[in-house]
């Protein structure tokens, strides 16, 4: 399955995907569209991506952290125009019990915000648009993206 | 021994950097031996490169690099403005 989306994401599906009998602890996490950036009202938004490189990276995420932790994880990432309180990204993560499920999950959204090629465009209330960054970009150098 | 006279890259923008060079993507002939600094300083001689930050993101054939990372001819080097997944 490939990580992108242009549909609206399906978080029982992810968990389905990862659910099995030997997991007992399945951690998700769900982003969604907010209504406010910068004290602004925001109207709907546009994610784009470096697709090739994105569905790369979010594997090479999936690889490492099911490596690091034992479990399984499903990831999905929506892009095209979403409107308020629409699902961006959903993760679930299955593990035999909850702390390498959560700390699992938590390093998949972290790694993904921090190593993925994505970019968002808000269009506000007041019908400007504006592409939305973090500010200075880190530095990412090293294979599989550690500085 | 056989050298090629330069190194063809094929450089990718997105997002906002797009926007400010009016391009999304540019075939560069770069001296061989060049480097991600080379060609993002190919990028800044451009309209509107001046405007790029002093070290951007890149991504040299889908995998982050840093600056001072070797480019080969037919390398796709991506020059990624800050990232907003999630």
């Amino acid at each position: 399955m490939p990580f992108l989306s242009d549909t609206p994401l399906d978080l029982a599906g992810l968990i389905a995907e990862v659910t099995a009998p030997d997991r007992g602890g399945i951690a998700a996490f769900v982003g969604t569209v907010r209504d406010h950036h910068g004290g602004r009202p925001v109207a709907e938004l546009e994610y784009s991506a470096y697709g090739a490189m994105a569905e790369a990276e979010c594997g090479r995420i999936v690889e490492e952290t099911e490596r690091r932790w034992p479990v399984r994880v499903a990831l999905r990432h929506r892009i095209g125009l979403l409107a308020i309180g629409e699902a961006a990204v959903a993760i679930a993560v299955a593990g035999a019990h909850r702390d390498e499920a959560f700390a699992a999950c938590r390093h998949v959204i972290e790694e993904l915000k921090r190593r993925v090629p994505i970019w968002k465009r808000e269009r506000y209330a007041d019908g400007t648009v504006e592409w939305v960054g973090t500010g200075q970009a880190p530095a990412l150098t090293a294979p599989g993206g550690r500085p | 021994m056989v050298t090629t006279a330069s190194t063809t890259v094929h450089i990718l923008l997105f997002a906002s950097y797009a926007e400010r060079l009016g391009l999304e993507r540019i075939d560069a002939a770069l001296r061989p031996g060049a480097t991600v600094a080379d060609a993002l300083a190919y990028l800044r001689a451009l309209p509107g490169g001046a405007e790029l930050p002093a070290r951007p993101l890149c991504a040299r054939n889908l995998a982050h690099v840093g600056a001072d990372a070797a480019l080969a001819d037919g390398d796709e080097l991506a020059v990624l403005p800050p990232l907003a997944g999630g």
